[in-house]
């Protein structure tokens, strides 16, 4: 049994005087223990809110989640609230996008790391504070005992991620869903970040699921990837295969869209054509079609499944080479 | 930025005064509308006062002890007041003067802080530290004090009730508009449109000053309630002069107090007019300012 | 810390002073000025001249300013005309009832103001929501005055609850070594006394206090709903963090800044507010002398009231301000 169990999960976020919007339309994948997950995609195409539907997170008014989300054997969205924030912190933990706000800006960064500390393990003050300042000093944090009582405004945003990580691993969660967490940060930091997240998932076993838009982050660290269109997984694989022979003309485009060392110089970049915008409901057919190279008219009259295991697609026309430059 | 950028920039930022996306969406709102038919019914009856008031408002009609003042009847709706008169006429004919007290004061203060704010942004430099400083000064006296104040130096009546509180106002539109200028004049959207060659003029007169005025027309709406309640306060406090024919709400409302275990009523009706007169205006100003003001919507 | 409050004690100065200019010159541009005031508007042309010199007001008027301002600086606000007591020792007698008011009417404000804003908010849209945010702007509308009357009718003549007029009951053996009769009824361990003085400021602390409630609960609400949706109260989810905890610590500690400086604007409504609301109860503060002072001219009172309100309201916004710097560790630094 593996460690997260996500089936047919559905987000519908509603609001009076407008349609629905399906963030989220029928997402499956499970996550094994100490593995690390690659869910990857456009922004909007719903890889946040499946982050958020895991951890329970989403406003219970406005929006509808269904199908089923175990962790360790544990219906989660069955689960009382009580018992839900029972969860998170200690063996559910999130880090997010944005280190400038996702901290309180009045209270010092000591107490933002510790309180996790003194609510799950029962820690007193004196002892959170403590075991907080060896966790500022694990994320590389120097002169933590300063920085403890400093304010978030007197850090750096790397630094403030680094305290945004040691909070979410204070309790040495069996999963951790890191949302970004590199993409408001300067070029030079990300890879520190990374490396670092890397370094602290392998130390203490715990499981991540890495969420982003960027296929160079995705190469580094993840064994599985799922790539997302629109709310639906459309492609799954393992990383090695995934770049190597990526079968969704959405992966191809991503792909074509990063620029490589190993091609050859002057090759153009191809991004992918259109905007996330540019959809069709899926119940009509496949949300990638208009903006699709490969497009048939089978697109637009049918469904596409996910078919296949364990490498997975959604294609009635799929990339059959390697894409290689021309 | 590229010119074609600026020109989208100046287009698109640039938030239109009193535009048809406002306009759509406070004929949707409700509380608006409430606002709007207590305005139209106060405004009505100050102004139709004379026809609508079934008796005069300032001679007896009917006699009246301090032991015994009948209440509300079929020919007198809010009953008799202490003096004998008609209750009613004296409440629809105090909306008269209530109106005028606002809108009067409102221009004053309106035209006084007007004056001073563009004086500030104008010259800038040591006339606006001047300006400023005087208006810090006016500020740090609580209004109603600055009021009574004002009021006390010209001598009770409601002349000096009008002067009191346009002076209130001053410093608040003076403030107001010389801020809305400075952050106007810096903004990105007068970049962009001085990027692509609108002549300076043109800036001023088509972005400057309508975007500078939004506020103060959602302002001057407010004011108009605070003001019809200051009047009524400092009449209550018998600023408004001596005489007693005129039907001021504050006034009435002073006067007839007394009368709390024998005719109560006589001080609710006045009461309830100011609220309702005041709540009008707020309402309305409230919803303007949410339809003008994209950072207060939700 | 220290620095910031010195630096704004520097630039008080020069607004007290100006306002301290416009408030001589005031005196001297009332009708009549202050030698008919004083003797009367039939005072022969000679009797004027005679006081006029008696007084110093036939010397230029900036020397006459240092004169007077020295004797503010010393404590000297002139001889109220009415009582003919110094208008200082009338402020000190008047002002305790007022503080005690004022007090009253801002514990109701923030005590029901914020959790009723917290309320709205966390509830927003519902109609517990509208509810709040229609009553509230009621609460700004209506008159302190005429609220005085309705709840003085409701409660008082009506249901003959509480007291409608003055701070104590005349019956009450109380003794009043501070002039705050709340105080007063602990250190004199009189419970009765105490428990009088506090029934006498329910009503008007409720009339007084409406506005600022109103107020508070706009404000509250709007800056919880902000800070609701920041990101940090949703790490604050994401650890799973005790509902009270996040409820305290990560939303309330920042909404409340906004509620703070509002609470500092609102002492001059307040004060303010006392004229009209102690009118209406006949309550024997501050306000009440102001009034009375108005109908009886007595502009020395209102010149050195209002010059006293000032300085109170500006020292106040600046308390506000040092603890606002305590709260926001943002502002400190800066």
């Amino acid at each position: 049994m593996s460690l997260l169990e996500v089936e047919d999960l559905t987000v519908v976020f509603r609001q009076r005087g407008r349609p629905d919007v399906r963030a989220v339309d029928g997402v499956g994948f499970t996550v094994a223990s100490g593995e690390t997950v690659g869910l990857v995609g456009e922004s909007g195409c719903g890889k946040s809110a499946t982050a958020m539907a895991v951890m329970g997170l989403l406003p219970r008014r406005g929006v509808r989640v269904t199908g089923s989300v175990a962790f360790d054997g544990v219906r989660l969205l069955a689960l009382p609230p009580d018992r839900m924030r029972a969860l998170r912190g200690r063996d559910l933990a999130v880090v997010f996008q944005d280190p400038m706000t996702s901290l309180n800006p009045v209270v010092p960064v000591g107490v933002q790391v510790a309180e996790v500390l003194v609510r799950h393990r029962g820690l007193s003050r004196g002892e959170a504070r403590k075991e907080a300042a060896d966790l500022l000093r694990r994320v590389g944090i120097p002169d933590p005992a300063r920085r403890l009582r400093e304010y978030p405004h007197q850090l750096s945003g790397g630094m403030r991620q680094r305290a945004l990580i040691a909070a979410a691993l204070a309790c040495r969660p069996r999963l951790l869903i890191a949302d970004e967490p590199t993409t408001a940060l300067d070029v030079t930091i990300q890879a520190q970040i990374l490396e670092l997240l890397r370094t602290l998932v392998a130390e203490s076993g715990t499981a991540l699921i890495l969420i982003t838009h960027d296929l160079g982050v995705v190469a580094g660290m993840c064994d599985t990837v799922h790539v997302m269109y629109a709310g639906r997984i459309v492609e799954r694989a393992h990383r090695y295969d995934l770049f190597a022979r990526p079968r969704h003309p959405y992966t191809g485009g991503l792909l074509a869209s990063v620029p490589r060392l190993d091609r050859p110089r002057g090759t153009r970049l191809r991004p992918v054509q259109g905007s996330p915008r540019d959809t069709v409901p899926w119940a009509e057919g496949c949300a990638f079609a208009p903006r699709c190279p490969n497009r048939t008219g089978a697109c637009t009259e049918r469904t596409p499944e996910l078919l296949g295991a364990p490498r997975a697609l959604r294609c009635f026309n799929p990339l059959e080479a390697e894409v290689v430059p021309r | 930025m590229s010119l074609a950028q600026a020109e989208g920039a100046a287009v698109q930022e640039a938030p239109g005064g009193l535009g048809r996306d406002a306009w759509r969406r406070l004929r949707r709102d409700p509380v608006a509308i409430a606002g709007a038919a207590l305005v139209v019914a106060f405004v009505a009856v100050a102004l139709l006062a004379p026809w609508l008031a079934p008796y005069p408002p300032d001679k007896p009609v009917g006699q009246v002890t301090p032991t015994s003042i009948p209440g509300p009847s079929a020919e007198h709706w809010f009953g008799l007041d202490d003096l004998g008169r008609d209750e009613f006429s004296r409440v629809l004919w105090g909306a008269r003067w209530s109106l005028v007290i606002g809108v009067v004061s409102l221009l004053l203060g309106l035209a006084g802080g007007t004056l001073l704010g563009l004086l500030a942004g104008a010259f800038g430099g040591w006339v606006d530290g001047a300006v400023m400083r005087l208006v810090d000064m006016m500020l740090s006296i609580p209004g109603l004090l600055f009021a009574i104040g004002v009021a006390a130096m010209l001598g009770a009546g409601l002349d000096a009730v009008m002067i009191a509180i346009a002076a209130v106002n001053v410093p608040v539109f003076a403030r107001l508009l010389r801020g809305q200028m400075l952050a106007q004049s810096r903004s990105d959207y007068v970049l962009a449109a001085t990027a692509v060659g609108v002549p300076r003029r043109w800036i001023v007169l088509g972005h400057v000053l309508p975007n500078s005025l939004t506020p103060v027309i959602v302002q001057g709406t407010l004011t108009l309630a605070t003001a019809i309640v200051e009047a009524a306060g400092l009449a209550f406090l018998g600023l408004s002069g001596n005489d007693p024919s005129i039907p001021e709400w504050g006034r009435m409302l002073a006067d007839t107090q007394r009368y709390l275990a024998s005719a109560p009523l006589l001080a609710v009706f006045p009461g309830l007019a100011i609220v309702f007169a005041a709540l009008g205006f707020t309402l309305l100003g409230e919803s303007l300012r949410e339809a003008l003001d994209p950072k207060y919507r939700r | 810390m220290a620095a910031f409050v010195a630096r704004r004690l520097v630039l008080l100065v020069p607004i007290l002073l100006g306002l301290s200019v416009l408030l001589f010159l005031w005196v001297r541009a009332l009708p009549g000025g202050p030698v008919e005031a004083l003797l009367g508007e039939r005072a022969t042309p000679e009797a004027v001249a005679r006081v006029r010199g008696l007084y110093g007001l036939d010397r230029p008027w900036y020397e006459q300013y240092l004169d007077w301002i020295g004797g503010v600086l010393g404590g000297d606000l002139g001889v109220s005309s009415r009582t003919q007591r110094p208008v200082a020792e009338e402020l000190a007698r008047t002002f305790p009832a007022t503080v005690e008011l004022a007090l009253t009417a801002l514990v109701f404000a923030v005590g029901a103001g914020v959790p009723l804003g917290y309320l709205a908010a966390r509830r927003h849209g519902t109609w517990l929501d509208h509810l709040t945010v229609t009553g509230s702007l009621f609460g700004i509308t209506v008159p302190v005055f005429f609220l005085g009357y309705m709840l003085k009718f409701a409660f008082a003549e009506k249901l003959g609850l509480l007291p409608t007029d003055g701070r104590q009951d005349p019956l009450i053996d109380a003794e009043h070594p501070t002039g705050f009769y709340v105080l007063d009824g602990l250190l004199t361990q009189n419970m009765e006394a105490f428990g009088d003085a506090l029934a006498h400021l329910v009503l008007p602390g409720i009339a007084l206090g409406t506005i600022p409630l109103a107020i508070v609960v706009r404000i509250t609400r709007a800056s919880v709903l902000d800070v609701l949706h920041e990101d940090y109260v949703r790490t604050a989810e994401a650890k799973g963090l005790a509902p009270a905890t996040i409820r305290g610590r990560h939303v309330l500690r920042n909404a409340l800044l906004p509620v703070v400086t509002v609470v500092g604007l609102q002492a001059g409504l307040l004060l303010g507010g006392a004229v009209l609301t102690e009118t209406v109860f006949a309550f024997p503060g501050f306000g009440k002398f102001v009034a009375d002072s108005i109908t009886a001219r007595d502009y020395a009172v209102l010149q050195g009231f209002i010059l006293f309100t000032a300085v109170v309201f500006v020292l106040v916004n600046l308390l506000v301000d040092v603890a606002y710097g305590l709260i926001d560790p943002r502002v400190r630094a800066a």
